[in-house]
């Protein structure tokens, strides 16, 4: 029996507009870009994506089943920019066929630095579900699918039955991401871990000529899906649902694709789609899975080098996070959600300079010319934050601050 | 392969990037096999070189091994100029200085000073030429830049039918002539080489008989090399050359010999940050532009100098703007810097600023990582086509420019990345894959054979 595990992650940051020392408005972030972009992923994926979801749930009766953890960030992004592509996703969860996930609100690296404030944005997140889908979820999934023991332990503590992470070579070993682990000491948590090889074949690899494999079809996934029949119960497929439509163009075929594989995969009657809980309450843990250091599912490195590579992004990341009892202290709720936003991981992403030189894919997501243009921008709008968070709470400042 | 080279400066006679890009490649290519023949003027007043022996003097013209160019000019790099000679044409023109002063130049390490006074006279000399071309009372160097850029082609001539060579190679406007004439007599394939163009000097008001000549050379010329992609679209844009003739050959920095500094040169300390403006303080420079943003950087911050460190047209202006702004007082001006006193600015330096209007390469941002510097350079330029770890503003863009420049005091960790990766950067940048560039565009002009 092998079960495909279907979970996207659905997100959009609030880019921050061009922001000089100079400037002194409360508005950070470009409503012009955020708005057109979301609008461009929407006519490009979500909508249409939602459509051959939908539709495939009604041709299969049910028996096609996925998961989606979306970020408050770009909810409330569709709710002023697109509103339907809230009611598309709506119209999925009242099938009962799809599972949507929890992480943070604001796709926020907090675990790393405030566990108070991930813990809000958790209940954030979970209470958001609750109002847009009527879902209460019970599978986790952090930040870029940022793991460690330690999450475990926080997540388990909350309530949670399970979590996604990444089955990295380096923690996985001789082990099949397959199967369904659990965390050592938490034996009450499961883990499923991603199987990037077919994961990535989907995501990545799916448009490229010079890949051995392509074209990818229905049947060869299909048969490569059924090889795991007797080596193990799952195959998560973990990706971006921007994949569909948006990295990988309608033009690839991507579309026909995904609308054909189902239906080839459940050809061989042992094999079947299911959501993360589902296979939770299928298959029993094989083993416990040790995770001392941090590990996420980005680039080849699998850590958190793209976030927290150099200087100025740990910079960045610590002032962020300084001033948490002053934005909090402020109780000020146009503050507070300003500062969270600032949280999304994405700004620190821009500032990566790993393959800057190289000039590579990360380009392609990044509103700025150079990783340094990026870090002057943010701390440019945290120094203004931080002006307005002093001046709520009543603490005077006058010339800009030389470290 | 043997190339004849005409070149215009050459270590340690130089005032500006030419000599250095010069050197460099020359290097170069003699460790890529290429022999080198080296034309170039010497502008030594002859009492000075009078204890030098001639190794073969024929019409002014002197011949030189690579060893008995560089004992006489106190350069250790020899070995690595095994295949460069070199033949010097002695110049009529000297410095415009008196006996006195002069002395003390020379006592000084004067050489590099009088060439510059002299490079300052002429190029002064050649933008106010056609103003001042009908005025024969006070023209005591009228039209001697020209005459000297003619003669320099007859005597390269000669030169050139003693000598045997597949490509004559060209660096900027003085030389073409030379060139031209010289393709001319030996039938050989010519390369012209464009550090920077008149619309680079000069802005929109462009000199019309170094126009005319650069025009002449790039459009005879086999192949072209320029300097930058941003030279490249000025040479078809302006100059009507077909895209293909031309290739982009970037230029490079010498591995730093010097890396400690010694106790003489004690760190500098000092509580107040400096930003540093190095480079010809002229309109192609953009001094103006610095100067706006020291003002507006000044409004916010406090403990900031801007140093201005170059000589040129515009230096007494530039003070005059920094009183009318009242920042006199946290602008300050070097006068021309050589040597070991370039070295002290930049190790009192905290930042390097480049605003330049137009910049075909350079070279000063790269000796500031070397040094390391952070740096924020003008996008017209042609070293920000191969810098990524570094700041780049457009010119006119002042707030911007400040904007950087305080985010670069303020934040230690940007400067800490900027300088990591800057230093890394430049040092992969390198005079070998300019010399393997020119090696391909010889080779292609040698099968292309020679236009008639």
């Amino acid at each position: 029996m092998a079960s495909v595990c279907f979970y996207f992650q659905v997100h959009q940051p609030w880019r921050l507009r061009r922001y000089s020392v100079f400037d002194t408005g409360h508005n950070y972030f470009d409503d012009h870009k955020n708005g057109e972009i979301c609008r461009k992923v929407a006519n490009k994926c979500y909508l249409p994506a939602n459509r051959l979801m939908l539709d495939l749930i009604r041709r299969h009766e049910g028996r096609f089943r996925i998961s989606y953890s979306i970020t408050g960030t770009a909810l409330d992004q569709f709710e002023k920019y697109t509103p339907e592509v809230i009611s598309s996703f709506q119209a999925l969860a009242s099938t009962g066929c799809v599972e949507f996930l929890d992480e943070t609100y604001y796709h926020s690296l907090a675990f790393l630095y405030s566990r108070e404030e991930f813990s809000a944005q958790v209940d954030l997140h979970r209470k958001k579900m609750q109002d847009l889908f009527g879902v209460t979820p019970t599978v986790f999934r952090n930040t870029e699918l940022i793991y460690n023991d330690d999450l475990a332990y926080v997540i388990n503590e909350k309530g949670y039955k399970g979590i996604v992470c990444e089955g990295a070579d380096h923690i996985m070993g001789y082990r099949s991401p397959n199967y369904v682990y659990h965390p050592p000491m938490n034996p009450g948590i499961k883990l499923l871990t991603k199987n990037y090889r077919l994961s990535d074949d989907i995501a990545f690899r799916f448009s490229n000529q010079g890949w051995s494999e392509w074209p990818l079809t229905a049947e060869k996934f299909a048969n490569w899906v059924h090889h795991v029949n007797g080596n193990g119960y799952t195959v998560n497929l973990f990706m971006d649902y921007e994949t569909i439509g948006e990295h990988q163009w309608a033009d690839t075929g991507i579309f026909d694709f995904l609308s054909h594989m189902p239906g080839k995969v459940m050809e061989h009657t042992d094999n079947n789609f299911k959501t993360p809980s589902e296979v939770i309450a299928a298959y029993p843990s094989v083993g416990d899975i040790h995770v001392p250091y941090m590990i996420s599912w980005a680039d080849m490195e699998r850590d958190l080098s793209a976030w927290l590579g150099n200087a100025m992004q740990s910079n960045a990341l610590h002032e962020i996070y300084k001033f948490e009892s002053m934005v909090k202290k402020t109780e000020d709720p146009e503050i507070i959600s300003d500062w969270r936003k600032l949280q999304t991981s994405d700004h620190f992403y821009y500032m990566c300079t790993k393959w800057f030189s190289d000039g590579d894919v990360h380009k392609y997501f990044n509103p700025y010319d150079s990783p340094y243009d990026s870090y002057i921008n943010y701390m440019n709008v945290m120094d203004n934050l931080r002006t307005r968070c002093r001046a709520a709470i009543g603490q005077t400042v006058d010339k800009l601050e030389m470290v | 392969m043997k190339i004849l080279m005409l070149g215009w400066e050459f270590p340690p006679f130089i005032s500006g990037g030419l000599g250095t890009a010069c050197y460099g490649l020359t290097r170069a290519l003699s460790q890529e096999n290429v022999e080198v023949v080296f034309v170039l003027p010497r502008p030594v007043p002859a009492h000075y070189s009078s204890h030098v022996r001639m190794a073969n003097s024929i019409d002014n013209i002197e011949k030189w091994t690579a060893e008995q160019f560089f004992s006489e000019k106190e350069l250790k790099d020899i070995k690595d100029f095994e295949r460069v000679s070199f033949r010097t044409i002695n110049s009529a023109i000297q410095p415009y200085q008196d006996p006195s002063t002069y002395k003390q130049a020379v006592a000084h390490n004067g050489q590099q000073e009088s060439l510059r006074l002299l490079k300052e006279t002429l190029v002064e000399h050649t933008k106010s030429f056609t103003i001042e071309e009908n005025k024969s009372a006070g023209g005591h160097y009228e039209g001697d830049l020209y005459n000297e850029v003619q003669r320099y082609a007859r005597l390269a001539s000669l030169i050139a039918m003693r000598e045997d060579f597949d490509v004559v190679h060209a660096h900027d406007w003085m030389t073409y002539p030379a060139g031209l004439a010289v393709a001319a007599i030996s039938g050989k394939p010519l390369v012209v080489h464009i550090h920077s163009t008149e619309f680079d000097r000069s802005g929109e008001n462009v000199n019309q008989v170094i126009y005319d000549i650069e025009r002449q050379g790039l459009h005879c010329a086999d192949a072209i090399m320029a300097v930058s992609q941003f030279t490249k679209n000025i040479v078809v844009n302006r100059y009507g050359i077909a895209d293909e003739k031309v290739s982009v050959v970037y230029n490079a920095i010498e591995k730093s010999g010097k890396t400690a500094f010694t106790d003489v040169d004690a760190p500098i300390k000092s509580d107040e940050k400096v930003v540093l403006f190095l480079g010809r303080i002229t309109m192609q420079k953009g001094p103006d532009y610095f100067i706006a943003a020291a003002k507006k950087v000044l409004e916010h911050v406090e403990n900031v100098k801007f140093v201005m460190a170059g000589s040129g047209d515009m230096a007494r202006r530039m003070i005059e703007m920094a009183a009318e702004y009242g920042i006199g007082h946290k602008v300050l001006f070097t006068g021309f810097l050589r040597g070991a006193d370039v070295d002290r600015a930049f190790r009192l330096a905290d930042l390097f600023v480049m605003p330049s209007v137009s910049e075909p390469f350079g070279l000063v941002p790269l000796e500031a990582l070397r040094n390391d510097i952070p740096v924020i350079i003008s996008k017209q330029s042609g070293v920000a086509e191969v810098l990524n770890h570094v700041l780049k503003v457009d010119f006119w863009d002042v707030d911007e420019m400040a904007n950087k420049i305080i985010a670069v005091l303020r934040h230690p960790p940007l400067q800490a990345t900027l300088r990591e990766y800057g230093n890394y950067e430049v040092r992969k940048l390198s005079w070998q894959q300019a010399a393997q560039k020119c090696v391909e565009v010889y080779n292609k002009v040698l099968t292309a054979g020679v236009k008639v």
